[in-house]
């Protein structure tokens, strides 16, 4: 009898484990596997030179060295940084407006769900079809410049992508568009979490809608607004497509606008695993800290 | 060590055996020829002039009992030849009838498969120096290894023209004869003076300083690339400091080759003097078959240039290893030697093909002449051309060395860097992309 009911409980156990053999035989096959081979390339010479292979030889900590002697790797980081800041700060600001109407029962929009709906479709663009629409508007005999010759405001056409402040406006613009709607419907959520008992509490005590938001919608949302910001950093420290495809690849003028994982690609052309390996580590590293963070604060949440 | 290689040759022997026995054909007869290539071009002309060819879909054919299969990928973006690479590295373990049999190259990447194990000799399939012996000496440099042996042919030549605007010539310059245009545009200080003069009168010389690029990079005298270490010849510099000179001036901008702005100039309201590039650029490549542009309505007019120079072409390289050798030492013998059969590319596809007698013939016989040129028969300036193109100076890496060039000064021109800081930007995009390289 006792062996039998023993068996039960395994059973479920099996059943347990027979559920997680998906996630874990993708994880391990498309993450895993990946992850430790990146990380055992980055202390490899392992490059092809035409149809030649060179390597693979373990040279240890070489590739890091070589990255870290050139100072190209932080002009990168910093370019991620800058275009990720200037992307972030009007999408964030723009995000807590449209969240606050939208979640205000007292200004009774009309077409809620429309607006939500239109906000959120530039993310559902393919982001590569996104850079090359904004490519050919702002190409030097593209329509935005007819358009502005034509209206007199320019004499001859602005070459938006031989600036190096045109083109990264051009990338944070992208970005911003992409992402105001993700970031919007979060905070509208974080937003609608509140207690509403709170704000008719300041609301009888007379305070101002603008001092509302001040003292209690944004202290409230404070998990949810460092929960966006970190993942949008990560997101941001991975920015590739947008500015890849709209500069061609070259992040121009003078690799102004090339972003790190950009630079990662160009190590990819003669299949040079070994420095790409490295950077991959260093970002991974970087990306891991950061992802801390997040789990820090959303652990001081739930105190 | 001895028994195993007389055990080698035992498993060898017997399997040739088992193998003759079981298809009853020799090695050299595979039922699958596979062909790799990046566009129709060389698909088409095998259709249309290959005997013995006929069509089945989109990308198979078949030339009697046997199946040719073509894997077209395109270009862009390193796409082709990863593929092909891909492709040619697992050559060894492949089943016969999925080895490469035929692939395409260009010139600016033929050392990078020409010197190596993977690409025959023209010889072992059987084809000698007397069967060649016709065709444009620059066509057979290219493919010819570092130890000097010929492992592709081409059936085009592709001596490169300047393209002008006739209609602009005879405003500004007063003539559209290609002798007196010619005068204007005889070397490069008297092409960025008369760049002033189109200037003056509303137009660019050229649409874009990447136009001239290939005129002054086919006349270099060192590589790119000696002993692992880059080199920048005098005559690229030049290419730098007159492109400069017009960018400054406004005489031409600085758009990418194939860009809209860059095709801006195929249409009279472009307002473009002139082009660069060989017979299939202004025959499939400026919108002559769109009404209103410049080649549709005959108004372009062909004269040498400053220097001569070529731009393309496709060549035929057999795989190590493949298992149709007869095959396709016909197809190299009839596309790229037999005079009739290139003559029909001619005139149906208005190419240059790699045929000097044949090509000399025509030039000499005025009832052929080019709609698009205005009535002209240019042959005789291809002729020309092809004669003089020296290939001495050609590295497997000139493709991303031309490329990253033309990028890097890209910012030079448009005020972004001075020279020192775009030749950096150039040495580091050349070091990324083959790692081996110094300077």
């Amino acid at each position: 009898m006792k062996k039998a009911k023993r068996g039960k409980v395994v059973s479920y156990n099996k059943w347990g484990y027979i559920f997680l053999i998906p996630f874990i035989t993708v994880y391990v096959v498309f993450q895993l596997i990946p992850l430790v081979s990146t990380i055992v390339n980055s202390f490899f010479e392992n490059y092809r030179s035409g149809l030649t292979q060179i390597g693979p030889t373990f040279i240890g900590l070489a590739n890091y060295k070589e990255i870290f002697a050139n100072p190209d790797i932080w002009i990168y980081a910093q370019n991620t940084l800058i275009m990720w800041v200037m992307g972030f700060v009007p999408q964030i600001l723009v995000s807590l407006l449209l969240g606050a109407w939208f979640s205000d029962p007292s200004l009774r929009l009309k077409g809620q769900g429309f607006f939500k709906t239109v906000i959120y479709l530039p993310n559902l663009i393919m982001a590569s079809a996104f850079s090359m629409l904004f490519f050919t508007l702002f190409s030097d005999g593209g329509p935005i410049n007819s358009i502005l010759i034509q209206m007199g405001i320019l004499d001859e056409p602005f070459k938006f992508l031989s600036h190096v402040w045109s083109t990264r406006t051009l990338v944070a613009l992208m970005n911003f568009l992409m992402w105001f709607g993700n970031t919007t419907i979060l905070l509208m959520a974080g937003m609608m979490g509140i207690d509403t008992s709170l704000f008719e509490a300041a609301q009888v005590d007379g305070a101002t809608p603008t001092k509302i938001f001040y003292k209690i919608t944004l202290p409230l949302l404070k998990p949810i607004l460092i929960y966006v910001m970190i993942t949008s950093l990560v997101g941001g420290l991975q920015m590739f497509d947008v500015p890849q495809i709209l500069t061609n690849g070259n992040g121009e003028p003078m690799r102004s606008s090339m972003t790190l994982i950009m630079y990662l690609n160009k190590h990819l052309y003669s299949k040079n695993y070994g420095m790409g390996g490295a950077l991959s580590v260093i970002l991974f590293v970087i990306t891991g800290v950061l992802s801390l963070v997040v789990f820090k604060f959303s652990n001081n949440k739930e105190k | 060590m001895k028994k195993k290689v007389l055990g080698a040759l035992l498993v060898t022997t017997m399997l040739a055996s088992m193998l003759a026995g079981c298809g009853g054909k020799s090695a050299s007869n595979g039922k699958v020829l596979n062909i790799y290539c990046w566009n129709e071009e060389f698909k088409s002309r095998i259709t249309d002039h290959y005997p013995n060819y006929t069509e089945v879909d989109a990308t198979t054919g078949k030339i009697g009992e046997v199946t040719v299969k073509w894997n077209i990928t395109p270009n862009e973006n390193n796409a082709y030849q990863n593929n092909l690479d891909a492709t040619l590295l697992k050559q060894e373990d492949a089943a016969a009838d999925d080895k490469v049999d035929i692939f395409l190259v260009e010139a600016d990447y033929a050392l990078k498969y020409v010197d190596t194990e993977y690409t025959m000799a023209v010889k072992d399939l059987g084809i000698t120096d007397q069967d060649v012996a016709n065709q444009y000496k620059y066509t057979k440099d290219i493919v010819t290894d570092s130890k000097g042996v010929l492992k592709g042919l081409s059936w085009q030549g592709c001596p490169a023209v300047l393209f002008y605007n006739r209609e602009v010539a005879k405003e500004v310059l007063g003539s559209d004869d290609p002798a007196v245009v010619q005068e204007s545009v005889k070397d490069w200080d008297t092409f960025v003076a008369t760049a002033a003069t189109m200037d003056a009168a509303g137009y660019d010389m050229v649409s874009s300083v990447n136009d001239t690029y290939r005129v002054y990079s086919n006349n270099v005298s060192t590589k790119w690339v000696v002993d692992n270490k880059i080199q920048i010849d005098d005559n690229i510099m030049k290419w730098v400091d007159d492109s400069k000179k017009l960018v400054d001036a406004g005489y031409a901008g600085t758009h990418e080759l194939w860009s809209d702005d860059w095709s801006k100039g195929f249409y009279p309201e472009g307002k473009v003097f002139c082009y660069f590039g060989p017979a299939w650029l202004v025959n499939f490549s400026m919108a002559a078959d769109q009404p209103g542009s410049v080649g549709n309505l005959g108004q372009w007019g062909a004269t040498v240039g400053p220097q001569g120079f070529f731009w393309g072409g496709t060549w035929i390289c057999a795989a190590t290893g493949t298992d149709n050798v007869e095959l396709i030492k016909d197809i190299m013998l009839q596309m790229t030697t037999n005079e009739e059969l290139m003559t029909g590319i001619v005139k149906k596809d208005d190419d240059f093909v790699n045929n000097k007698p044949a090509m000399e013939a025509m030039a000499a016989d005025t009832s052929y002449s080019s709609a698009i040129l205005g009535g002209q028969n240019p042959l005789a300036m291809y002729c020309e051309g092809a004669e003089s193109i020296d290939l001495s100076n050609l590295s497997a890496f000139d493709q991303g060395c031309n490329e990253e060039f033309q990028k890097a000064m890209k910012n030079y021109f448009e005020g972004n860097a001075d020279l020192n800081a775009a030749l950096d930007l150039f040495y580091k995009a050349v070091e990324e992309k083959y790692p081996e390289l110094t300077h």
